[in-house]
């Protein structure tokens, strides 16, 4: 019996009087790969910042990898959405690898051989070695995105936070990232935690939800959550799950259809009500 | 012409100069690829305008100019620091800091009897005219600056282009750009010796823009900005002598001088060179791959409608 990489109880999360959710009770397990899900706005964000160290809780504690969260955990690596970088910028992707290693350090860095060997050793096993010294902002979306996960990957974490790392890649790349980062936990036995607003691009390899609506959440197997009434009763509304073709569409009332549950003025509004936050996870 | 170098270098008042350019040029080299990469050109004007203000108060009540000059950035650094710490405010903030400061600054002049040739010296440098205890005070300062801009280089490297990840990372990115605010108000201070302050931008910006356009490589780039800033210092100082005319002419016509030439003439072979792509390649390969998905989705009408709705449902 291992403990839990990430380990939430009764863990509320309020931001100028708002809560964003409430009484989280939700252990993430080593060899674990988890899509946390939800609208817009619903705090996936704040969940890993909250893991990062980066946000205290209201209530309730958090344990990560063994003791409160704090800034700077070696043992998280971390995966952005992809953002645009300025194309003059002079930083090439084995720079911004090299950063992901040792760039929180104080100093100037000495160059050493160590720290290269293991810089290349990352961004080799993300096949980019072919234009790692390319400026970064020369490159496209998804290349970016793999040398992202090299940044992640290079301090040999055991706890990997992916916050929408597929937003703005075309289908292929999203496919190749996804692989990448499926490929990492089942060969590491390191965990995945993974903020997507549609499940679908990770369907293969997710073996645990955590969705999170309103303030209300629902954790399982995809399986488990995943389905008609779970989400109703998440949503407050009627809510139908269709399985199509090996995806999964979520199809509501006032939902458009697909995952598109982004905008939050499309969501049911809940006041908060306390006892709307009876949580009907496990 | 050499002889006349060799002449000149035996006087004090040029030492001094040089001393104190060397040092002032490496500070401004480092400081200016941070100035580019995270958009400060607005708040180094300001800082340079409120340093103005700063030396003519220090005038007014007899004090050295360069200890004013200081004071008046550093105030200024810490109002735009403690003010403005989102992005989206920081040039307004900015702004509304410099507007007022430089209303002061003309106050001070203008109670000043005689104030024509001091603010002049501080509006368009005076690095020549520098005196001993002024090139102590200088090279005390940067020293300290370049001190501390060795310890946080790489946090602050990461926190500039990757502030996200710097942040997951544990980096306190917050507080790393107070701390450079402070640091730009001492190269500022600096700075306006050579050029002055209304001529600032050509040692904060132009040595760091100019090295972007020559290498992909991040230590490169602020090895090139520091050989470009001692260049533009020391050839200014040299033909400032030579010709009798300011510095700040040579040091702000060198810099630009530079830019050109890096971005039209040397930049363009680099960055094909080092980068995988060219700009031109670039520029034409994507046009064509959209024109060939174009041609795809034609080809097959049902398809590319079928293709279409997968990518907009994801």
């Amino acid at each position: 019996m291992t403990d839990p990489l990430v380990r939430f109880d009764d863990a509320t999360l309020a931001y100028r009087g708002r809560r964003i959710w409430s009484d989280l009770s939700v252990a993430f397990e080593p060899g674990s790969f988890t899509a946390i899900l939800g609208p817009n706005g619903s705090g996936k964000t704040s969940l890993l910042r909250v893991i990062l160290g980066l946000t205290a809780l209201s209530a309730g504690t958090v344990d990560v990898l063994g003791a409160p969260p704090r800034r700077g955990n070696p043992g998280i690596g971390y995966v952005p959405q992809q953002r645009t970088f300025d194309r003059d910028l002079p930083l090439r992707g084995r720079d911004l690898v090299g950063l992901g290693l040792n760039g929180h350090r104080w100093g100037f860095g000495r160059p050493s051989s160590d720290a290269r060997r293991q810089v290349a050793a990352a961004i080799a096993a993300v096949e980019a070695t072919s234009y790692a010294d390319a400026a970064i902002g020369r490159l496209s979306g998804g290349e970016q995105q793999r040398l992202r996960i090299a940044q992640a990957l290079v301090g040999d974490p055991r706890l990997l936070l992916c916050d929408e790392p597929l937003a703005s890649l075309d289908l292929h790349h999203q496919q190749e990232i996804t692989a990448l980062i499926g490929d990492w936990q089942r060969q590491s036995g390191g965990s995945v935690l993974f903020v997507t607003h549609d499940v679908n691009p990770i369907l293969d390899f997710v073996d645990r939800v955590l969705f999170v609506v309103n303030g209300r959440w629902a954790a399982g197997t995809p399986d488990e959550v995943l389905t008609s009434d779970r989400l109703t009763e998440l949503y407050g509304s009627h809510v139908d799950v269709l399985r199509v073709h090996g995806r999964i569409l979520v199809v509501g009332d006032q939902l458009d259809s697909g995952f598109e549950l982004e905008e939050p003025h499309h969501l049911p509004v809940v006041e908060d009500d306390p006892s709307h936050h009876a949580s009907p996870g496990p | 012409m050499l002889d006349q170098v060799v002449h000149l270098l035996g006087y004090d008042f040029v030492q001094n100069a040089i001393a104190a350019g060397i040092v002032i040029a490496i500070v401004a080299g480092v400081v200016s690829r941070f100035v580019v990469a995270r958009n400060m050109a607005f708040a180094v004007h300001a800082l340079a305008e409120l340093g103005f203000t700063g030396a003519a108060g220090a005038i007014l009540v007899g004090a050295s100019a360069v200890v004013g000059l200081l004071a008046g950035t550093t105030i200024t650094a810490l109002f735009i620091g403690l003010l403005g710490v989102r992005v989206r405010e920081r040039d307004a903030v900015v702004g509304v800091v410099m507007a007022f400061g430089l209303g002061l600054g003309v106050l001070f002049l203008s109670l000043y009897p005689r104030y024509a040739t001091e603010a002049f010296a501080i509006l368009f440098g005076t690095i020549t005219g520098v005196s001993r205890g002024d090139v102590v005070l200088l090279i005390g300062i940067g020293v300290v600056t370049l001190l501390a801009l060795g310890v946080i280089y790489r946090p602050l490297t990461f926190a500039t282009v990757d502030p996200e990840v710097a942040e997951a990372r544990g980096v306190p990115v917050g507080r790393l750009a107070i701390a450079f605010l402070l640091i730009m108000a001492a190269a500022v201070a600096e700075a306006v010796q050579v050029v002055g302050v209304l001529l600032i931008l050509t040692l904060l910006i132009t040595p760091g823009a100019t090295a972007e356009r020559l290498t992909a490589r991040p230590g490169r780039a602020t090895a090139y900005s520091v050989g470009i800033a001692l260049l533009c210092i020391l050839g200014g100082i040299f033909l400032s002598l030579v010709s009798n005319v300011p510095v700040s002419v040579f040091v702000t016509s060198l810099s630009f001088a530079c830019y050109l030439l890096a971005r039209f003439v040397v930049g363009p072979v680099v960055s094909g060179g080092e980068g995988r792509r060219t700009s031109v390649a670039r520029d034409v390969a994507e046009p064509v791959a959209a024109l060939e998905a174009n041609r795809a989705l034609d080809g097959s009408l049902s398809e590319g409608v079928a293709r279409r709705r997968s990518t907009e449902s994801e």
